[in-house]
């Protein structure tokens, strides 16, 4: 699989056909694991960190969960290929800087990616659409055995999985669920609902991840304990959790269709108007558009457009897509113009 | 009082520690108060929450902790304070002192009770208290209703006692 064949492959996660998938995007869980042997990435040598990539190159050979898996090393690839990774959630920003003895390891159907020499030597992840983590861990857990069979984990009895930073030690895992919520919003009950995030030990991050800022109404919620629970707690935890935000999501709809139709009918189609009608479109505005369309799909209020190409225009109007798609370097201003064609040329077809 | 760190100006800034029940008091003038908060931004740009828990100002207890040292890879405590990353495996032994109350501090617990390795041996105890959290886990979920979790976990109990039963067999 070369990078080129993703700009026309949606990812597993993006179909929208997982559960409430109307209000949660993608569930994912992510393992922070270390060779023993071996130094932490930013405290090896370049030697030990280029062992460490080889060891982890023919251990994945070994195993058959990945044998539709391909091994991106990172020095081959270009800013905008790097990008283009970062855009569909397959790795962090932190580790396109940087490159040296770094690998990204993507499966075809793009649930299943490891980052190799990012904080730690190996960051796997696996991605489910919709709320799906138990699903999401039942896959993860399976590859993590297989890694360990090949590959000697630092890992002690008391402090369990050996991570670079303290606040990953423990099981190593961080389960995350991506939720779109403009009900809460709109409704301006969202502040509730973090601080009660913040209370019981949750963190919310926006759309892609540290350090960004929540836009387009979306939220991702992660577990922030990783050590002195059982993977299957934490996960259950959070699970009750999200259901719960769920559903005040789901309340706030429906207090605003009853309440405020009108108000809500006339966002969602001047939204969608603009989306289809404009010739230069900046990606703050997209998003946060989009976000009201999204809405008006879930509620009924838009008929002709489907979750799926709505879930896809959110990550082919990012920056790193638009200029693979055109195949070459844009400039920003040439990026609006071409994100806007993209979004008129799709909502035309539907 | 004059200053701690000049010795020359009055001291203006009161600073007070408490970190269980160590208490640190400094006395710090205007300038050496500032000098000392722009040293501390710079120890800063860890994540947020090991932010709280750099010591500053406090005198080590004694010589050996500022010298603390990793033994395989070389990274010392005052390394660590300063990138806010370990260096390796070992780091977590040749720190346990400070790393246990800050991974309290963190996580509210310091035992791991997740899963091992495939290549570590489970003890007897590990795997009685492995089957029991299963059982647990799948009352409650029959009692919310959560079937089809109900039997994902009901088939990873019976794969658990074969496994058992064959290891069993085997040691003995």
């Amino acid at each position: 699989m070369n990078l080129n064949e993703l700009i026309h492959h949606t990812s597993e996660w993006l179909k929208g056909s997982g559960p409430n998938s109307d209000i949660v995007i993608s569930s994912r869980i992510r393992l922070a694991r270390n060779i023993g042997k071996y130094p932490f990435p930013h405290w090896a040598t370049k030697k030990q960190a280029e062992d460490v990539l080889e060891k982890i190159e023919e251990a994945k050979l070994k195993i058959s969960l990945l044998s539709n898996a391909t091994v991106f090393r990172l020095v081959d690839l270009d800013s905008i290929e790097k990008q283009f990774l970062v855009e569909r959630h397959l790795m962090s920003y932190e580790h396109a800087q940087k490159t040296n003895c770094k690998a990204a390891i993507i499966d075809s159907e793009e649930v299943i990616s490891i980052m190799v020499n990012e904080e730690d030597h190996i960051r796997l992840q696996v991605m489910q659409s919709g709320f799906n983590i138990y699903e999401a861990w039942n896959i993860i857990n399976k590859i993590d055995d297989a890694l360990s069979k090949e590959l000697s984990f630092a890992f002690s009895e008391e402090w369990g999985y050996l991570t670079a930073c303290p606040t990953n030690t423990g099981t190593g895992m961080r389960g995350s669920v991506m939720l779109h919520l403009p009900g809460l919003v709109i409704t301006r009950h969202i502040n509730r609902v973090l601080a009660a995030i913040a209370k019981l030990s949750f963190t919310t991050r926006g759309l892609y991840g540290e350090g960004t800022e929540a836009s387009g109404n979306f939220f991702q919620i992660s577990n922030q304990v990783s050590l002195g629970h059982s993977e299957e707690d934490l996960i259950d935890n959070l699970n009750g959790f999200i259901r719960q935000i769920i559903e005040q999501e789901q309340q706030a709809r429906e207090s605003l269709s009853a309440n405020n139709k009108a108000m809500l009918e006339d966002k969602i189609n001047r939204g969608y108007g603009i989306l289809k009608s404009a010739y230069i479109i900046s990606s703050q505005e997209t998003v946060e558009l989009l976000s009201m369309v999204r809405l008006g799909c879930d509620l009924g209020i838009i008929k002709d457009i489907d979750r799926c190409t709505i879930n896809e225009l959110f990550i082919i109007t990012q920056p790193a897509h638009l200029q693979k798609i055109e195949g070459k370097k844009l400039s920003q201003q040439e990026r609006d113009v071409k994100r806007a064609e993209i979004i008129r040329s799709r909502l035309k077809i539907t | 009082m004059v200053c701690d760190v000049c010795g020359k100006n009055q001291a203006t800034v009161h600073l007070t520690e408490i970190v269980d029940d160590q208490m640190t008091e400094l006395h710090l003038c205007e300038d050496c108060a500032r000098q000392k908060s722009e040293q501390m931004e710079q120890q800063f740009g860890l994540s947020d929450l090991l932010a709280g828990m750099v010591d500053f100002g406090k005198a080590p207890q004694d010589k050996a902790d500022v010298s603390l040292k990793c033994k395989k890879c070389g990274l010392t405590y005052t390394d660590f304070k300063k990138i806010g990353r370990l260096g390796c495996g070992e780091c977590y032994t040749a720190f346990k002192k400070f790393l246990a109350p800050l991974l309290r501090r963190i996580h509210g617990s310091t035992q791991h009770l997740g899963k091992v390795p495939l290549k570590e041996p489970k003890s007897a105890v590990k795997k009685a208290a492995d089957l029991d959290t299963l059982r647990q886990r799948l009352s409650r979920a029959i009692d919310t209703e959560a079937f089809e979790e109900a039997a994902r976990i009901r088939d990873q109990i019976k794969e658990l006692e074969k496994n058992n039963q064959q290891s069993d067999k085997t040691d003995k």
